[in-house]
């Protein structure tokens, strides 16, 4: 884990202007035509704390059909640290999660516009091959939704698509996903019983071990937790503070607590606005925004 | 307000209750007088020889279906193969990818269209298809027709099963770097496995009894069955030709032919269920 040297720096009352509301951009951004000559709230504060960006949105917009969901969405991604998104339900949190790995494009009536640069590649250029991006980009799903197939399938099914291994090395690999993803010693005599057989939280493991099995560099977390029960909860939230050493973590929520007990930055959202940036305590304690401001202390949302 | 005395109420449900438990009845009813017909009259006539023998002449005591028989399960087994392949396969592109799109609701409704079609035209169909080309009658010609009646039956199935699959599930293996085809097969496929098992049992079931389509094409014939090319006995087109003969021992034969049908497409139907049932 990287220790946070920069939190009393941000929590420090005179560099509070670092957090910069993207309101106060909008002008700015318009009367910059290049993209370059613009300075984004996020990309200011990781620039200001050293932390390299793992992945940058830039003028991001999201349509469903003929209904636009995400407006001018710009945000940095911190590498091996995690970032939580969240505001209240339907402000565009997942559908903006769902761009960085474009799994939108199942459905035909879905359109993203923009850029997100994942290493310096442009994610969502039409060139760009789908499976080695989702192969660099792991994705946690709402409902944990284990294939219909045995526990180890389940684990080796990436691992045997990315990679040509041995049967040993196989399950070497697999067990080793398993323990990372806290689940092997629950699973290691049923692992050929289906994985639709496990408990709730044991599934969302099992989908975690699936994911980080195939090495993948940024992990998105789409409300992971929301249907587990506090016990599961409170595993896979330590499971997240072990696995941000090694992966750049984004994890959308609408539990605040949660996103405050495991985040290292926060990014608030409302009505398809990226409203709010900053590090989390001062997110969750000083926010510079009115409108985050009320969603914190549950005024709505 | 005075209120309205309930008894016309009362009266009213009881007669679409009594409306509702009759018409059940006599769907039921129907369905038993025709089992208890075939299996009281067909029962007499099997027995070792029907299954083994040829059928004889008129007169001659004895003999058996067994070449209509063999030849009703080559041509349902033929058609099987040709209509499997492209009904899964046009379940897929409904489901998967074409989706909403104008060619996949137009096939949509062309399988609708296809499955409602009197299965007679597609007798004529595959006699123009087949028959008319080759110069003379042949199983592969009954096997196409049954086929072309058969893939309207699984595609729709297929593409229902394969709809009821969440698309959180197709996501997760996609969000691996799956490709999509082996999404389909490896993932969507096996959650779907015993619907589509089912589509495809009670595909059988459906054109197993067909006896149109078969007389323009697969015709019948009172020798062995040996290959597919020629005239094809079988079990359906017998028991027209021999219901309609004067002879006792051929109408016999035809009652035996009906049982044994019968009791094909339903055993097709129970073990549909079963594995439907046996889904989880």
């Amino acid at each position: 884990m990287k220790p946070f040297p920069h939190f009393n720096n941000i929590m420090n009352p005179c560099n509070l202007a670092q957090t910069i509301r993207e309101e106060d951009h909008v002008a700015e951004d318009s009367l910059n035509s290049k993209a370059s000559a613009e300075a984004f709230p996020s990309e200011v504060l990781l620039k200001s704390l050293g932390i390299p960006a793992k992945l940058s949105v830039r003028h991001l917009n999201f349509y469903y059909g003929d209904k636009q969901a995400l407006f001018d969405n710009n945000l940095d991604i911190a590498e091996h640290h995690v970032t939580a998104i969240i505001g209240p339900s339907g402000c565009g949190k997942s559908t903006h999660l769902r761009v960085y790995n474009r799994i939108y494009e199942l459905y035909r009536d879905q359109r993203a516009e923009g850029e997100v640069w994942l290493d310096h590649v442009n994610v969502l250029d039409p060139k760009q091959d789908v499976m080695e991006l989702r192969k660099k980009i792991g994705m946690i799903f709402q409902k944990p939704t284990p294939f219909p197939m045995s526990v180890f399938d389940n684990v080796a099914y990436g691992l045997k698509m990315h990679y040509s291994l041995s049967k040993s090395e196989l399950a070497g690999r697999v067990e080793e996903a398993l323990k990372r993803a806290a689940l092997w010693d629950e699973v290691k005599d049923v692992l050929h019983r289906p994985g639709t057989a496990l408990s709730g939280g044991q599934q969302q493991r099992l989908c975690i071990a699936r994911t980080i099995v195939v090495e993948p560099e940024l992990l998105l977390m789409d409300e992971p937790c929301s249907a587990i029960d506090p016990i599961g909860t409170a595993k896979i939230e330590e499971l997240i503070n072990e696995l941000k050493a090694e992966y750049t973590i984004v994890i959308v929520t609408h539990n605040m607590q949660q996103a405050a007990r495991v985040s290292d930055f926060t990014a608030f959202f409302y009505v398809g606005r990226v409203v709010e940036f900053g590090a989390t305590p001062q997110i969750f304690t000083n926010p510079a925004n009115k409108q985050t401001e009320r969603y914190i202390t549950g005024r709505f949302g | 307000m005075k209120p309205r005395p309930p008894a016309g109420r009362r009266l009213l449900d009881l007669i679409v209750k009594g409306w509702a438990v009759m018409s059940a009845l006599l769907g039921i009813g129907a369905l038993i007088w025709i089992l208890s017909g075939v299996i009281g009259r067909g029962i007499g006539a099997i027995n070792l020889d029907f299954f083994t023998q040829l059928p004889t002449p008129p007169g001659m005591a004895g003999g058996g279906l067994a070449n209509a028989l063999l030849g009703t399960i080559a041509i349902t087994v033929a058609a099987t193969l040709l209509s499997v392949p492209v009904g899964l396969l046009s379940g897929i592109y409904l489901a998967e990818f074409g989706q909403e799109s104008r060619v996949a609701d137009q096939s949509r409704f062309a399988a609708n269209v296809l499955m409602g079609m009197p299965s007679i035209i597609v007798g004529v169909f595959a006699y123009t298809l087949v028959v008319l080309p080759l110069g003379h009658f042949s199983g592969y010609a009954g096997a196409v027709a049954l086929a072309i009646l058969m893939i309207p039956v699984i595609t729709r199935t297929t593409e229902d099963m394969l709809r009821l699959v969440p698309n959180t599930l197709r996501e997760s293996a996609l969000a691996l770097g799956a490709p999509r085809w082996k999404v389909t097969l490896s993932v969507v496929f096996r959650a779907a496995k015993s619907g589509l098992i089912t589509g495809i049992l009670l595909a059988v079931a459906r054109v197993s009894g067909e006896t149109a389509p078969l007389l323009f094409t697969a015709l019948n014939s009172p020798y062995w069955f040996s290959s597919l090319s020629g005239p094809t006995p079988n079990l359906t087109v017998t028991i027209f030709n021999y219901a309609m003969s004067p002879y006792d021992d051929w109408q016999r034969l035809a009652w035996g032919a009906s049982l044994v049908i019968t009791l094909g497409v339903l055993g097709f139907t129970l073990l549909a269920r079963f594995v439907l049932r046996t889904r989880e």
